[in-house]
């Protein structure tokens, strides 16, 4: 195709230009278009941040901008879903023109191709027949343009955090190259320093290449600064224009602040109202339900060397902490403290590595000490846990199934599913597939199935990670509800806003010297 | 899974021969180890590769680490072939409805120490080759096809995620009250719901990670390579070393007369 001689590019890179013109896309079996009549012009070196509602079509522009958007069969056939108007990079289709544009997901596992850092760089320009020769110097080039160049070049790209691997296919992206750079929520499961990080890379890499950006986040306060113009895309239909509004980002966030906070976008310095907990302590409040002891942690089971079991090395270590009826707890700290591992043993689902977990009578009820032994009937109705990823918990293939597991595991409690149905917002869903859900949808529902067990004590691993406004807010309110009504809470979190809208104590986690920067 | 894949500091001399020419010393004595069933080649050729360890980096703690499942199945190979194998000789052992002979001893001596001479050249390649480097090597020099080679690596990295990724669907089940502790029955029904789950995630990681790397470019095209898979004069060793180590333990056998191919029965 019209693929450029990389042999001959100069250093610097040729900036893309896209243009949309009555763009529409239909994924294959969806009666609905993802995207409808997009008119869109982005010229070179612009940098634009996509917002919108979910279901407005945001990475599926991202995709087809990508060129890897359909379904394409190797003959190149389009098969069953629907393309109208026309979408175009520098004049030409995205497909077909190899690496002028770079895409970053949001997924930080799936965005390493391969187990050396120094050929996950590199394999992208590998890929664009780039000569032996220019590969390596691109390779470090691109190591140092994302704050990676400390690292050998055969380092594990397994060893990395979720910031690193994402800077990492930063690099990747930049060793092509590419005119266009394409990120989809690349922050969105990435704790605080880490966002900041990546946001500081992309920043860097632009202010030296000059290349287009096009990215795709909830939190806008992170990237106002950097883009210069802010498209808002509405869901598509046939009578409204795919583009809502277009513009300047302190004139689009002036006019549309209410607007886009009502659909859930995270608009800088606002934090949405939530539920103040209660003035009067419910009965039985501040009631001791399970304490840590000296604990130490570790995700590894003992490993078996020969015959002989070794213990796993801990991550953490010393912890103690008390959990309390009706009130909060927050586990904070750096990334590779051991947040998670702490949080996953104290609801009794790993072992502890030395130390202890114990229940009090309150919470055993005959069950034994210690929550780890106890049979999974039992540790459902005394401890509730949502993991990060809401698709890990999900037993079955209907939404009310879901929510009846638990109540009928136990043999009662199917009185309150009705309840958290309503609450939660999912009654209109009670038929689909929960793997089908939005992602806002996907973590009420894990909080309800959890809680459709009726547990004292609700353990949340980042609750909050990758949330539009709407569902933070309500998550925040509802546990407020909960603490109340005497069931103690137990996050791990960044999220200092979300913090303070629970209350209660901190249990800050020291950070490990494992974590390199 | 994921530590022992990485042979990162391994400085050992065999880890710097290409993956190829390894792989065909290794086809080499295999091939020739599974012609005869006798105890003299085998023990010959096992006496060699013990010699190798160093070479490739590797203990006798670290093959027992890496290597037990197939020592263990050698072991039980050899102890039941040396009862169960038609007896000849005098008897040694006699349990009523089995036998030892020092014939069937000498059989069962043979097969644990072939099995041995078998699964240790394999061991020793994996020992001191990096997956990476050997599909460099089977897309450069074997000239298979990119797209496969590269795909399946890619792949491979995703097993180690999804060791970590059961664990955390098995916490995850947990949570919701899925017992995996319970009877048999329930054990199995456990396993299977949280295979499926697997599956679901392994999918959706794996179709992500296609679009990752068509995004990079990957794809039919003409690609170039960052490191050339190079032949040097450590290969012309290790392929010598092969070709030395078959023809001897063939010749001793042979010399000893207990060569016997494993078509022509005894």
């Amino acid at each position: 195709m019209a693929a450029p001689s990389h042999a001959a590019a100069p250093h610097t890179v040729r900036p893309a230009a896209v243009t949309a013109r009555g763009w529409g896309w239909r994924h294959a079996g969806r009666t609905r278009p993802a995207v409808h009549a997009l008119n869109l012009d982005i010229s070179p070196g612009e940098r634009v941040l996509l917002l919108g509602p979910s279901g407005a079509g945001k990475s599926t522009l991202l995709h087809a901008l990508a060129g890897v958007l359909g379904d394409v069969n190797d003959d190149g056939e389009a098969s069953e879903s629907d393309e109208s108007g026309s979408l175009l990079v520098d004049g030409g289709p995205p497909r077909g023109q190899r690496g002028r544009a770079g895409l970053m997901q949001q997924d930080p596992e799936t965005q390493v191709v391969l187990s050396r850092v120094g050929d996950d760089v590199a394999f992208g320009a590998e890929n664009l027949a780039v000569p032996r020769d220019a590969i390596w110097p691109r390779v470090h080039e691109a190591l140092a343009d994302v704050g990676l160049s400390h690292l050998p070049l055969d380092h594990p790209t397994s060893a990395l955090s979720g910031g690193q691997k994402q800077r990492l296919a930063l690099a990747g992206i930049l060793a092509m190259r590419p005119g266009l750079i394409l990120l989809d929520e690349p922050t969105a499961n990435l704790d605080p320093a880490g966002v900041l990080d990546v946001r500081d890379a992309v920043a860097r890499c632009l202010d030296k290449t000059g290349a287009t950006l096009v990215v795709v986040e909830h939190r806008v306060s992170v990237w106002k600064d950097l883009v210069d113009r802010i498209v808002v895309l509405q869901p598509g239909s046939g009578a409204n224009p795919a583009v809502l509004l277009d513009g300047p980002p302190d004139r689009v966030l002036a006019e549309a602040r209410t607007m886009l906070a009502a659909a859930g976008v995270w608009v800088p310095g606002y934090v949405p109202a939530t539920r103040g907990r209660a003035a009067a302590e419910s009965p039985g409040a501040g009631g001791l339900l399970l304490a840590a002891e000296n604990l130490a942690v570790s995700r590894q089971r003992p490993r078996r060397k020969g015959f002989r079991k070794v213990p796993p090395a801990p991550v953490q270590e010393g912890i103690v902490a008390q959990v309390r009826a009706g009130q909060a707890l927050a586990v904070t700290g750096p990334n590779g403290a051991g947040k998670s591992t702490f949080a996953l043993t104290l609801a009794g689902l790993l072992e502890p590595v030395s130390g202890t977990v114990s229940a009090t009578m309150d919470l055993s009820r005959g069950a034994g000490i210690t929550p780890y032994q106890w049979k999974a009937e039992q540790l459902i109705e005394r401890i509730g846990t949502v993991f990060q990823e809401p698709e890990h918990q999900f037993v079955t293939g209907k939404v009310l199934d879901e929510l009846l597991f638990g109540p009928r595991h136990l043999g009662h409690g199917e009185d309150r599913v009705d309840e958290l149905l309503e609450r939660l917002r999912l009654t209109h869903l009670v038929d689909a597939n929960p793997y089908t859900l939005s992602g806002g949808e996907k973590r009420r529902l894990s909080v309800a199935t959890v809680l459709a067990a009726s547990p004292q004590v609700l353990v949340l691993d980042e609750p909050t990670f990758g949330q539009d406004a709407n569902t933070w807010a309500e998550l925040a309110s509802f546990l407020s509800e909960l603490l109340d009504a005497g069931t103690a809470v137990v996050s791990v979190t960044h999220d200092a806003e979300f913090t303070a809208a629970l209350g209660g104590t901190e249990l800050k986690l020291a950070g490990a010297e494992a974590v390199a920067p | 899974m994921r530590q022992e894949l990485n042979l990162r500091g391994n400085a050992a001399l065999l880890a710097r021969a290409n993956p190829l020419s390894k792989l065909a010393a290794v086809v080499l004595i295999t091939v020739v180890l599974a012609l005869s069933i006798d105890w003299v080649s085998a023990s010959v050729a096992l006496f060699f590769e013990l010699l190798l360890f160093p070479l490739a980096g590797l203990t006798l703690a670290l093959l027992w680490q890496r290597g037990w499942p197939l020592i263990l199945a050698a072991a039980v190979g050899g102890w039941s072939t040396s009862i169960l194998a038609p007896d000849s000789g005098r008897t040694l052992i006699d349990a009523g409805i089995w036998t030892m002979s020092e014939g069937s001893l000498e059989t069962g001596v043979g097969f644990l120490l072939r099995g041995l001479a078998i699964a240790l050249p394999a061991i020793l390649l994996v020992s001191c080759t990096d997956p990476t480097d050997l599909a460099d090597a089977l897309a450069q020099k074997a000239r298979l096809p990119h797209r496969f080679v590269l795909g399946t690596l890619a792949a491979m990295r995703l097993v180690g995620l999804m060791a970590e990724e059961w664990q955390t669907i098995g916490m995850a089940r947990r949570a919701r009250g899925v017992g995996s502790r319970g009877s048999v029955l329930q054990r199995v029904k456990a396993t299977l719901g949280q295979s499926f789950g697997l599956l679901v995630q392994a999918i959706r990681r794996a179709s992500r990670l296609a679009v990752t790397m068509e995004a990079r470019g990957f794809g039919g095209g003409p690609r170039t390579w960052a490191r050339e898979s190079t032949y040097t004069l450590l290969d012309g060793w290790v392929l010598m070393g092969g070709l030395v180590m078959a023809g001897l333990a063939v010749t001793a056998a042979v010399s000893a007369g207990t060569w016997t191919m494993v078509w022509a029965g005894n």
